[in-house]
């Protein structure tokens, strides 16, 4: 592939259709200012700003954009919360639709098809497979991205975490947490 | 189209396969893979709709042996070719051989973040009232259409409930096909897993897709 890129990209420029430094821009962008810290920032205001989560749960794109996290796959967000009786999970049968604007570009096993194929219908068994094993009565919820919306998971505070301040507790969002693949981490796992 | 990409449901595939400390990009082709397609995209020749619509098309057996870079890669070329900017010899060659079609704009590394950050909002105003309301009973088509369509197999037939009413956004099975933006009023449509999958679907599960108003008819109360 590197060649046929390569071919691509020289092929582009030569013709004057695409600008280099812009794609080095695009990459620059996703490689190192967006990502899911965007997104552990929204949440932890959430845990600890009552206000800014219900505006979350109303208005999630507004309230994330007054964090300063807009543009590409978050034009339209929606924000969903993990309850004690429910669990959400995230996923995108038909392509790869992600919210790049709180998580960055996704990752290869969001967009692959064993991912993609078992996330509506064995939600139990890929959970395990990241070693997640939730109760047997804890509902399950997928929410499969059919359309322009993007959803955020808005995991479960962690026990123990009474008293945090909004930037440590960040540090306890994952990822994962924010697809619904995991959970928040628990405090002594912090990094 | 009933694609390879419409995986929902489809079995064989295997266990997931998380990495740990998985790297933003495994190789520097993906980079320059990702920033072209986008910066292809902003000549504004094609909508996201027609761009999956010619990943969808690839043939089921490159498209399960792709991974997603190689996927926009190969659709990218397609457009690319498609729309009269660039020949197959000039990909095979590496070269450009001659002027191809103007492009309406070209995004230069100025305008990058800008774009980025604007996004390209597809939330439309639409004039009718919505057809359903929250809470109501509805029953998903079934249809094989041979275009683009955002109606995924495991979906239609099925009896739902309407969550929550989205607002007008474009119809994406017209707007990959070039026939306009046409737009629709959306709803998160939530079944039970035991509607798509069969009485010995784990109970506690729920399913919901994002459905435009012709995807949907009213359902008899049960």
């Amino acid at each position: 592939m590197t060649a046929r890129v390569r071919a691509l990209e020289t092929v582009l420029a030569e013709k004057g259709l695409i600008d280099p430094a812009a794609v080095d821009a695009i990459v620059e962008t996703y490689e190192h200012k967006v990502g899911p810290k965007n997104g552990a920032r929204v949440v932890a205001r959430a845990w600890t700003d009552p206000g800014f989560s219900e505006w979350l749960q109303n208005d999630a794109t507004a309230a994330i954009a007054s964090l300063g996290y807009t543009g590409r796959q978050g034009e339209h967000m929606q924000a969903v919360f993990n309850s004690a009786d429910t669990h959400n999970l995230v996923v995108c049968t038909l392509c790869s639709c992600y919210p790049w604007s709180v998580l960055g570009l996704p990752p290869v096993w969001y967009k692959s098809p064993p991912y993609r194929s078992r996330a509506v219908i064995d939600p139990r068994g890929v959970l395990e497979e990241f070693g997640l094993k939730l109760p047997g009565e804890t509902a399950i919820r997928v929410w499969d991205s059919t359309a322009e919306l993007r959803y955020l998971v808005v995991p479960l505070r962690p026990p123990g975490t009474q008293g945090w301040a909004e930037e440590a507790l960040a540090g306890l969002v994952t990822r994962d947490s924010m697809i619904g693949t995991g959970l928040a981490l628990a405090p002594e796992a912090a990094p | 189209m009933n694609g390879p990409h419409d995986l929902g449901g489809q079995m064989g595939f295997g266990a997931v396969a998380p990495e740990v400390d998985e790297p933003i990009f495994h190789a520097e082709w993906e980079k320059r893979a990702l920033g072209v397609t986008l910066a292809a995209g902003a000549m504004g020749h094609w909508t996201i709709d027609e761009s999956r619509y010619a990943r969808e098309c690839l043939h089921p057996a490159d498209y399960y042996a792709s991974s997603y870079y190689e996927i926009w890669t190969k659709a990218l070329e397609r457009l690319l070719v498609r729309h009269g900017f660039v020949t197959e010899d000039e990909l095979a060659a590496g070269r450009a051989h001659g002027a191809g079609a103007t492009p309406k704009r070209v995004l230069r590394a100025a305008d990058v973040p800008g774009a980025l950050a604007r996004g390209g909002p597809c939330d439309r105003a639409v004039a009718a009232a919505p057809r359903f309301s929250s809470g109501a009973r509805v029953q998903t088509r079934t249809m094989h259409p041979q275009g683009h369509t955002r109606l995924p197999r495991y979906a239609r037939g099925k009896v739902g409930v309407i969550e929550a009413v989205r607002g007008g956004f474009v119809f994406p099975d017209a707007n990959a096909h070039g026939a306009g933006e046409a737009p629709q009023h959306l709803y998160t449509v939530v079944f039970s897993a035991r509607e798509l999958w069969g009485e010995a679907a784990d109970a506690t599960l729920s399913v919901s897709i994002d459905a435009w108003e012709s995807y949907l008819e009213p359902a008899d109360e049960p």
